[in-house]
């Protein structure tokens, strides 16, 4: 890596210390071109074109370079290259490619920049420059944040019509005709007489030429396959059970493997592990941080073995217990917590004194990913190369650290990446690939795949923080005028790139993200984020910092609109200032019949909004008071998206994360006692089921000129609207998640 | 050793009789399409036909098996020729991380053989074991219906 690469890496600075104090990275260095990682891996008669497209006798194969965790990222980033290179859809190949600094996400990087979404300053877009620049030199290959196709879409639409070019340019010599007769059709060239050449007949000449770097994309109005449905490239496998995920990996002579770690994160202070080597099947006992590893024959003798060693565990580096926990949150909204105050306008004071004052407090659990296949990597070190087999979201990260681990050098490392069983930020992390390493060097020579139990997958998560927030607010004349919320959570950002030894400056920005950003122009508004010591090491889950504050913002938004006796969709309309936000809720307004005639006794309706990941993103959840307890029967939701890439997982994207951000809301929490969470089970953290699932009507809005990923924005005004609308059906105003502490489900 | 039929194909399994079934399939046999959730019958992704009718291959020893017909998500068609119920599936693109799907298809086949026609509620209550963490529910009831329907057309034929 080049030393600002090393700089980068090393100082990978977040929020405003990096505009203040500035990075040293010169214009030229940034906008030159990235080198080109495939030609290194391709065998003879396949040619690279761009980093993103090969072509051999087979046809044409696109890189997609970023984890497919269920968001059919690999299908929507194929298909940019599809549309420009005028592919035939159904037998474009797709691929995850080699981990490469060249597949940096330039966008990822910006997220942790304290500008809103809908600031378009001058700073504001030098700190979003910025961003791609530090990724660049810090090789940030990194899926998350919602960014994969904002970040893709430019780069690899103008790779497909950069690969188109000179494709055209070499049929245009080989036949001898003018290239502005050629035209392009189902991954071939078609000439004048309408003879077709087919890429691969063309791909050796064009292999020569220079990619032009100035190939326009099409306009968006001569599109045939982006905008409208697409059969996504793994839906047949994953239809048939012929998808291989990490723990599906089945190698010559592979052995099976799983971990049993402290649950509670301390040390290891002895084990006793005779019984366990004693069992029939079981290989080897490997020590591992924390606990130990058991290789055997099978996952299932590997897992009982497990569980019949004698572990002596070391006491949590953390408060025992959730009620201390809370304690520690509680304490942390001082003077010297205070983290950021990125919203500070109007003369609170004067709000405050003369409107009636409304204050409130909410508190949101830690939360776990369990994505549904639990963490696995397979590994293999054998003549002094180790190949790696997994999901991972930061396959450089994981490639270079597993070769410091098994003391090789990266070019000694392969890391394949592969299609996980969910993630929701999970595989951001690389602790179950180091374990794995860790495994295969005491089996050298065969591969071992380890495969966590779900036990182990829930008690050493990295989840979601625990958080509080503390709302102060006035309203008057009917109208909401004074807005002041303070939330007090753990650092997402400190805790996730320390574990990834990228040491951060400033305030973290998630502490607040989902609050201080949110496009409403209230009289006075102040958003201070306080942040408490890290207490269970955290991490991204599914919408970051949005999940809870989403849940702050507008339930207490809310509670203010209620006392001012305004409508909640009225109100918010009123207050809202981006005029984008402003059609996304009167979008969800219409779809709901909002504005027609009241709903029954006993049936609520709870709006909310919140603008993350640059998406303004609106929701209205209807519930009905049952005998057996609320039901959730319909939920409407409307978001703004730029361009949808493809309307069906658009749609399955929304509902699920409707779902997720409805079924969290309802019944999951993780607390802890003696250092290890309660919930180490899937009855215990059970999220939504199919027979308490809403009908879902999802609506996206093109009206934004910048593309936008849609994974995450769904989240956050889920719960908050789920809430709202349990106020409006049983006048129960619910400040603590999960909602089922204090109501029941139907 | 145990004798069984493992989608229509005679197997003889030498394991522990109280391994469970799904570990028997993904590392003895090498069928991986059924999935490891959670080991303790509660989130539904090993769901397997058992003499015709849904089983958590979790939950259920290789021991208690001797003579019986099991049938996995490899057993009802392929890729190129996938069985009704699957290619509902494929029409409605169900899965997201696709995961779960495998117990989702099997649980919905013996859904279907109880109930031709289902309603909501008949949807809700049989599939209620099996999760979904990326929230397919909506389009699973959607392609649960229409499969129902080509099932229907298929044996009206
Ligand atoms: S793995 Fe069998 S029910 Fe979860
Ligand atoms: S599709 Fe991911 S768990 Fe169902």
């Amino acid at each position: 890596m080049s030393r600002l690469g090393r700089i980068a890496r090393r100082t990978f600075l977040l929020g405003s210390a990096a505009v203040a104090g500035g990075v040293a990275i010169g214009y030229w260095a940034w906008k030159r071109p990235v080198a080109n990682p495939l030609p290194a891996t391709l065998p003879e008669g396949a040619h690279a074109f761009t980093p993103y497209v090969v072509i051999d006798a087979g046809g044409v194969r696109v890189i997609a370079p970023r984890a497919e965790v269920g968001q059919g990222i690999a299908s929507s980033l194929a298909a940019l290259v599809a549309e420009e290179m005028d592919l035939d859809w159904p037998t474009v190949r797709i691929e995850h490619g080699p981990p490469s600094g060249a597949y940096y996400n330039g966008k990822v990087a910006a997220e942790g920049f304290p500008f809103a979404a809908t600031d378009s300053g001058m700073l504001a877009r030098g700190a979003r420059g910025l961003g791609d620049a530090v990724a660049k030199f810090a090789d940030l290959q990194i899926t998350g944040g919602s960014t994969s196709v904002a970040d893709a879409f430019d780069k690899m639409r103008q790779a497909g019509a950069a690969a188109r070019a000179v494709l055209l340019s070499a049929a245009a010599e080989r036949e001898g005709v003018p290239r502005s007769g050629l035209r392009t059709e189902a991954g071939a060239v078609i000439l004048p007489d309408g003879r077709r050449v087919p890429y691969p007949a063309l791909a050796e000449l064009a292999a020569g030429r220079d990619i032009p770097l100035d190939a326009e994309p099409k306009a968006p109005r001569d599109w045939r396959l982006l905008g409208r449905p697409m059969q996504r490239h793994d839906i047949i496998a994953k239809s048939t059970g012929t998808a291989r995920y990490a723990i599906d990996m089945d190698l010559p002579d592979m052995v099976f493997a799983t971990v049993r770690t402290n649950p509670a994160r301390g040390g290891l202070n002895g084990m006793d592990a005779d019984a366990a080597a004693a069992m029939p099947g079981v290989l080897k006992i490997v020590p591992v941080d924390g606990g130990a590893g058991v290789i055997a024959d099978n996952s299932w003798t590997a897992m009982q073995a497990a569980n019949a060693i004698d572990f002596s565990w070391g006491p949590p580096p953390f408060p025992a217990d959730s009620a201390t926990m809370w304690e520690q949150v509680a304490a942390s909204f001082t003077e010297d917590r205070r983290d950021s105050r990125l919203k500070d306008e109007g003369d609170l004071g004067a709000a405050l004194a003369e409107g009636e004052i409304v204050e409130a407090e909410y508190r949101v659990p830690y939360l776990a990913h369990a994505p549904l296949e639990p963490m696995t990597a397979v590994a293999r070190l054998a003549d002094g190369r180790l190949d790696l087999w997994t999901g991972t979201q930061i396959p450089v990260f994981a490639r270079d650290r597993a070769a410091d681990r098994a003391g090789l050098d990266a070019g000694a490392v392969t890391l394949h990446v592969l299609p996980a069983g969910g993630s929701f930020g999970r595989r951001l992390e690389d602790d179950c690939i180091a374990q794995a390493v860790d495994l295969a060097m005491a089996m050298p020579g065969r591969p071992v795949k380890l495969t966590w139990s779900r036990e182990e997958d829930m008690a050493r998560d990295f989840p979601r923080p625990m958080a509080m927030a503390r709302g102060r607010g006035a309203v008057s004349g009917g109208r909401v005028t004074g807005f002041d919320l303070s939330v007090a959570a753990q650092s997402v950002t400190a805790s996730q790139m320390g574990r990834l030894g990228m040491p951060v400056a400033g305030p973290d920005v998630t502490i607040v993200a989902g609050a201080w950003d949110q496009p409403y122009a209230m009289p006075a508004c102040r958003v201070t984020g306080y942040r408490v010591p890290e207490m269970v090491p955290v991490s991204s889950w599914r919408s970051v910092g949005a999940s809870m504050n989403g849940f702050f913002h507008e339930s207490f938004l809310d509670e203010l609109i209620h006392a001012a006796g305004a409508d909640p969709l009225e109100e918010r309309l009123r207050l809202i200032d981006d005029p984008l936000s402003r059609k996304v809720l009167e979008a969800v307004g219409e779809m709901s019949g909002w504005a027609g005639p009241r709903p029954a006794d006993g049936i609520g309706r709870g709006v909310a909004f919140t603008l993350s990941f640059g998406v303004p993103t609106a929701e209205i959840v209807e519930v009905r008071n049952t005998e057996s307890g609320i039901a959730i029967d319909r939920v409407w939701v409307a978001a703004e998206v730029g361009r949808i890439i493809d309307p069906i997982n658009f749609e399955n994207q929304m509902q699920g994360g409707v779902v997720w951000g409805l079924g969290h809301a309802m019944n999951c929490e993780l607390t802890f006692t003696e250092g290890r969470p309660d919930q180490n089970q899937l009855n215990l953290f059970e999220g939504m089921r199919i027979g308490q699932c809403p009908e879902i009507a999802v609506h996206g809005l093109e009206n934004g000129d910048t593309v936008r990923g849609i994974g995450e924005p769904p989240v956050p005004p889920a719960a908050p609207a789920l809430a709202n609308a349990i106020f409006a059906a049983t006048g129960q105003r619910i400040r603590d998640l999960p909602l089922w502490n204090a109501v029941d489900f139907a | 050793m145990i004798r069984l039929k493992v989608n229509g194909t005679p197997r003889t399994v030498t394991a522990p009789a109280d391994m469970p079934l799904l570990w028997v399939l993904r590392d003895v046999l090498r069928l991986t399409g059924t999935k490891y959730g959670c080991g303790i019958g509660h989130c539904g992704a090993c769901t397997v036909l058992i003499d015709g009718a849904r089983a958590n291959a979790c939950l259920t020893t290789i021991g208690s098996l001797d003579g019986a017909e099991v049938t996995t998500i490899e057993g009802l068609g392929t890729p190129a020729a996938p069985h009704p119920v699957q290619a509902a599936w494929i029409d409605h693109q169900v899965a997201q991380c696709g995961y779960c799907q495998s117990g989702q298809i099997m649980a919905a086949m013996d859904l279907l053989a109880q109930r031709p026609d289902p309603t909501d509620q008949d949807i809700a209550d049989f599939m209620w074991g099996n999760i979904c963490r990326c929230g397919t529910y909506p389009r699973i009831r959607t392609a649960i219906r229409d499969a129902a329907a080509r099932l229907r057309a298929e044996t009206a034929e």
